[in-house]
């Protein structure tokens, strides 16, 4: 079971959360071209190792967040969340 | 019958005496027996029969190993098949029978099987598909069909009741620091050292009792252990196994609470399956001893040297009179004396010819030999031995009982759990632990300790190495070296003498013999994981504990290798079986998913409501009158909404407080069509697209005030909607003020429909002017009061077609709401409406829902293309007319009717040209309905091209599924009313 350390929460299941994405994705202005929106959302590597990917904290404090997990081991280096000014005031916080 | 009990030995409680039954006969045993020590002790050899050849089997061992002994226990719905009677715990009333035989154990007619082995050889079930020699050449099928239902019952060992379980079951969770499977010196020691150090220790034994393989000793007591570990607040968990390890020092236990009682309290579960995170884990779990293959190695009285130990110096069973021992290693002298001290006669043949051993001279040690064929069938009557070079100079002993030791298998499969394979030991010929990154270190003989007092430093080496990961401790610490035996030990796995026609057995359970692994290889089946599919070795409840290694010596004999070179398979979770019913705990029958209910759940069942699952709401379906049907039902409700007004709870669609200063920019970008000029005081329906450009969701937003919305979603996407708007805020728009709350659970909703909708509402609301066409037109919003001060929301929104309005209230005012305006309604003869009437008016009308928008479905495909701005851009509008998406062969939203207005059709019909019937057609149709407006089956759905392509060609419905047919014209989806002129009343 992959246990996520959520900065508000504490470590929890990874039963609360829902897995959402690569979280390294840019995703374009909404004007942009069919051709940057098709790059954003169906192109992925597929990395062996860590990748930065987003969670959702759903059944808790409902934070989107950046987790940095190995595809191999499920080991994870890093949770921090995704909203910028979230990651101040956990920064601040610590 | 005699008894195999004897005086002064055994740890068992003399004066506690307990009935048992066996195949329907009484017995008696005593508190602290097994169901195998208790049999044992009645002198019952034969307790089942082998999975292909019905062989006569016994009891092999003490412990989760057991390949023979495996029972049903219990009766009716409480027959619990498989159950390892090494394992099961006698209790006063226990009920237990012997398996996979007919009429009974010791009479099975199938024991035929035995004589006709080369039907059943390695892959027979493989086999008898392809035909079997010299029936080859595709009448396999044939053949299967005539073997099927002869093989459908000879297949699994015992039965399940196909009954309910009446028995509950729980999930249980905790947490620690530390972790201890098994407890043995190793464990123990492990646990003590870390709580003297303040960590945080659960000790797991699967055992009733602590102590682990102590248990067999004579001498052993476990009570200061025992008052020891609690002393020191351990939480010691016994009947409990760890039967997986998962990420993140996650553990798997299954605790067994009630399986031991004949009586349980029925308020207390029967297992529990707990999930346990833990910061560390120590692994004791001990090794288990092997047996050696040769002819007739199966036959009851075989059993391994150290069960025969724990028969004796646990439960005071004497397992045999005349014992032969035959062994490679120095573990089995301990046994041997004191099997002959308890008045056993023993010989040991030990297939080394240069060791010394420290014995007592009670029994005779023939060195350098081997058994190599036992003579008996249902029990032994004498063994031949030989010198081990040469198996062909006959020498027999008479003897009852032969124990036999190949060698120990450190229990490694925990730490295989975690992907870690263990490495090839040639000095002590098992598979040692290898070293993981991970937090999970393994102690005793689980790592090829073959010493007590080296268990005892691993477990203690352990620990340190927690402490140190831990940061509590800077100690160096260090593990004893695998092994411990004065001599060494000399592999032995198999015995060969083929000048006999008996069977060798690898798999006692599964009856794999050493030449079914031959087969395989000369088939080519020779990797392991092959080898293991084709003969089925080790896929029997015992999952190969004790047969494995033999198995993977005699195909690395046939490959010329070494056995690390022929690999090992993996071990998987379980450890040993965990029951279907502890998977499940308390998710059953009504529990196996939340239930959602509406605040007036009750107040529309009081008021006749039928209900409907939808997602894990509850909703009414229809309000019978007596003796109505459905379709009476909801024709009725419909065609009132149509004439007077009807009522119809609409609360669980999904309601998101959406505030904030950008909030307008917000719903401007998430929607498809221009919510930028939306007036304060007015609703307005919008489409959601997903990034890709499909449709997503539809609802309406009420704007509130200036920096204020509600928005209302569909019952079935709500929650995914607002994990959307979450996403959207917090990780792409992190620069917009909008603050998004779900509401759903907030606030009560009613749709009031119908052209008297209007009178209704003015005589529930507390000033009546605010519900006028002028003062609340189409898609206008208001926030008012009912009748008793009641705040509420009324916002002029139809699904129906009809002048209609929602109205929400506070969920605390759900009844008073509804008493109210049923009471209104009921002046004008109205109705309490269910989804069944709702969706035949919005079908009518052609308004999509969840089965239109399917998630293939784009806006121009629902014809809603007005709906899509061209003035802005929003999430999906770059997308949705890509590639396939702006094909004009696309299935577009239209209306069926029936050529033959009499005839009806289901949704889920293909729709397909005349000629041309086949495949998936040209069209789909989604939902169907009676119209009550007009007289006849109407349908939604999609047909490629849409109206203009078909308007006036007959199509054909075809439902294979109902072997049914029927010709279809294209309609409009708009099916009444296309203008609204009833909306905007
Ligand atoms: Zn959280």
């Amino acid at each position: 079971m992959i246990r996520i350390n959520c900065p508000y929460c504490g470590e929890r299941d990874h039963s609360e959360f829902s897995y959402g994405g690569d979280a390294t994705i840019n995703y374009p202005s909404l004007d942009a071209s069919e051709k940057d929106w098709t790059e954003a959302i169906f192109f992925r590597k597929n990395i062996k190792g860590f990748q930065f990917e987003t969670w959702h904290h759903s059944n808790g404090c409902r934070m989107w967040l950046v987790v940095e997990r190995s595809t191999v081991t499920h080991e994870i280096k890093s949770v921090k969340p995704c909203h910028p000014d979230l990651q101040k005031v956990v920064e601040n916080n610590k | 019958m005699k008894t195999r009990r004897i005086d002064n030995y055994g740890k068992i409680n003399r004066d506690k005496i307990l009935s048992f039954s066996w195949d329907k006969k009484n017995y008696k045993g005593f508190e602290g027996d097994t169901l195998a020590s208790a049999l044992l002790a009645n002198n019952i050899g034969i307790v089942g029969r082998s999975f292909k050849y019905h062989r006569p089997r016994g009891i092999f061992s003490s412990g989760v190993e057991e390949s023979g002994a495996l029972v049903t226990i219990g009766s009716k719905d409480r027959r619990d098949p498989n159950v390892r009677a090494t394992t099961q715990e006698l209790y006063n009333g226990l009920e237990a029978s012997g398996q996979n035989a007919f009429p009974n154990v010791n009479f099975d007619l199938a024991g035929i099987n035995n004589y006709l082995g080369r039907f059943f050889a390695a892959g027979f079930y493989y086999k008898t598909f392809m035909g079997i020699p010299p029936l080859e050449w595709g009448k396999g099928t044939a053949i299967w069909m005539f073997f099927e239902k002869f093989i459908r019952k000879a297949a699994g060992m015992g039965s399940a009741s196909g009954l309910p379980d009446p028995d509950t079951y729980e999930h249980a969770h905790d947490f620690c620091d530390l972790i201890v499977v098994g407890s043995g010196p190793a464990g123990v020691a492990a646990a003590i050292e870390a709580a003297e150090k303040k960590l945080d220790v659960i000790l797991v034994e699967q055992d009733s009792l602590i102590g682990g393989n102590q248990l067999a000793e004579n001498d052993f007591d476990n009570s200061q252990i025992k008052n020891q570990l609690e002393n020191l607040g351990i939480k010691i968990m016994t009947r409990t196994t760890a039967f997986g390890l998962y990420d993140n020092c996650v553990v798997g236990l299954l605790e067994r609470v009630t399986d031991h009682i004949s009586a349980p309290n029925v308020n207390i579960p029967r297992q529990r399956f707990w999930t346990i995170r833990a910061k560390h884990i120590i692994v004791g779990a001990g090794a288990i001893e092997r047996h050696i293959a040769f002819n007739n190695n199966d036959i009851p009285g075989v059993m391994t040297v150290n069960a025969s130990k724990h028969y004796l110096n646990r439960y005071g069973v004497l397992t045999g009179k005349s014992i032969v021992i035959a062994t490679n290693n120095d573990s089995v002298y301990e046994t041997a004396h004191q099997l002959s001290e308890a008045g056993a006669n023993v010989t040991v043949l030990d297939s080394r010819t240069n060791f010394e051993i420290e014995t007592n001279k009670s029994f005779e040690i023939r060195k350098g030999y081997v058994p190599y064929n036992i003579n008996g069938s249902k029990k032994i009557d004498s063994l031949d031995i030989s010198k081990s070079e040469i198996i062909n100079k006959s020498e027999t002993i008479n003897c009852d009982q032969v124990l036999l030791s190949g060698g120990w298998s450190p229990a490694v499969h925990l730490l295989s759990h975690r992907g870690v394979k263990p490495k090839w030991d040639y000095n002590n010929a098992c598979f040692l632990p290898s070293d993981t990154k991970e937090n999970i270190t393994m102690v005793g003989s689980s790592r090829g300790l073959w010493n007590k007092n080296d268990c005892i430093a691993s477990g203690i080496a352990g620990t340190t190495s927690v402490l140190n990961r831990l940061g509590i401790s800077k100690t160096n610490y260090f593990f004893p070296k695998p092994g411990g035996w004065k001599n060494p030990i000399q592999p032995l796995y198999e015995v060969k003498y083929k000048k006999s026609r008996s069977k060798s057995f690898v798999d006692y359970q599964h009856d794999v013999t050493t030449d079914d692994v031959r087969l395989a290889h000369r088939e080519g089946f020779i990797s392991v994981e092959h080898l293991k599919r084709y003969t089925t070795l080790g896929m029997a409840n015992d999952q190969g504990k004790m047969g494995n290694i033999i198995g993977l010596s005699l195909m690395a004999e046939l490959l010329n290798k070494e056995i690390p070179e022929v690999g090992t398979t993996v071990f998987r979770p379980p450890y040993t079986p965990v029951s279907i019913g502890a998977l499940s705990g308390r998710n059953v029958g009504k529990h196996f998913r939340p239930l959602r209910v509406t605040p007036m759940h009750q107040w529309n069942i009081d008021h006749g409501a039928k209900m409907i699952e939808v997602g894990l709401y509850q909703r009414p379906w229809y309000y019978p009158k007596e003796n109505e049907t459905l379709s009476d039902s909801y024709i009725r409700e419909a065609s009132t909404v149509r004439k007077t007004v009807g009522i119809c709870d609409v609360t669980s669609l999904g309601k998101i407080a959406i505030q904030g200063p950008d909030s307008t920019e917000f719903l401007n970008r998430i929607y498809s069509n221009g919510f930028s000029k939306l007036q304060v005081g007015k609703a307005r329906y919008g489409i959601m697209l997903r990034d890709d450009g499909i449709v997503m969701d539809d609802g309406t937003s009420w704007r509130l005030a200036e920096n204020e919305y509600f928005m209302t979603t569909s019952t079935g996407e709500a929650a995914k909607v607002m994990s959307w708007l979450e996403e959207l805020l917090q990780t792409r728009w992190t620069d917009l003020n909008v603050n998004v709350t779900s509401v759903s659970e907030q606030w009560a909703g009613v749709s009031v429909a119908g052209p008297k909708s209007r009178e209704v509402l003015n005589n529930c609301v507390d000033d009546s002017f605010v519900i006028t066409n002028n003062n609340l037109p189409f898609m206008g919003v208001t926030s008012t009061f009912l009748k008793g001060n009641i705040p509420c929301r009324i916002a002029r929104i139809s699904f129906s077609g009809e002048l209609a309005f929602e109205v929400y209230v506070k969920s605390d005012f759900a009844n008073t709401m509804m008493d109210l305006l049923w009471e209104n309604a009921k002046k004008y003869d109205g109705c309490l409406y269910g989804l069944e009437a709702l969706g035949a008016l919005r079908v009518e009308k052609g308004h999509v829902t969840a089965a239109e928008l399917d998630g293939r479905v784009t806006i121009d495909d629902a014809g809603l293309s007005k709906m899509a701005s061209t003035k802005k851009s929003y999430i999906g509008s770059a997308m949705r007319k890509r590639g396939v998406l702006k094909n004009n062969d696309r299935e577009i939203l239209v209306g069926f009717f029936p050529v033959k207005l009499k005839e009806t059709f289901n949704a889920g019909t293909i729709v397909c040209e005349k000629n041309n019937i086949k495949g998936q057609g040209i069209g789909r149709i989604t939902s169907v309905t009676y119209s009550p407006e007009l007289g006849h089956w109407i349908g939604l759905g999609f047909v490629k091209g849409g109206l203009d392509k078909w308007k006036d060609t007959n199509l054909v419905g075809a439902d294979p599924v109902r072997n049914k047919q029927i010709n279809l014209k294209v309609v409009s989806p708009h099916m009444i009313d296309p203008k609204g002129e009833r909306m905007y009343a």
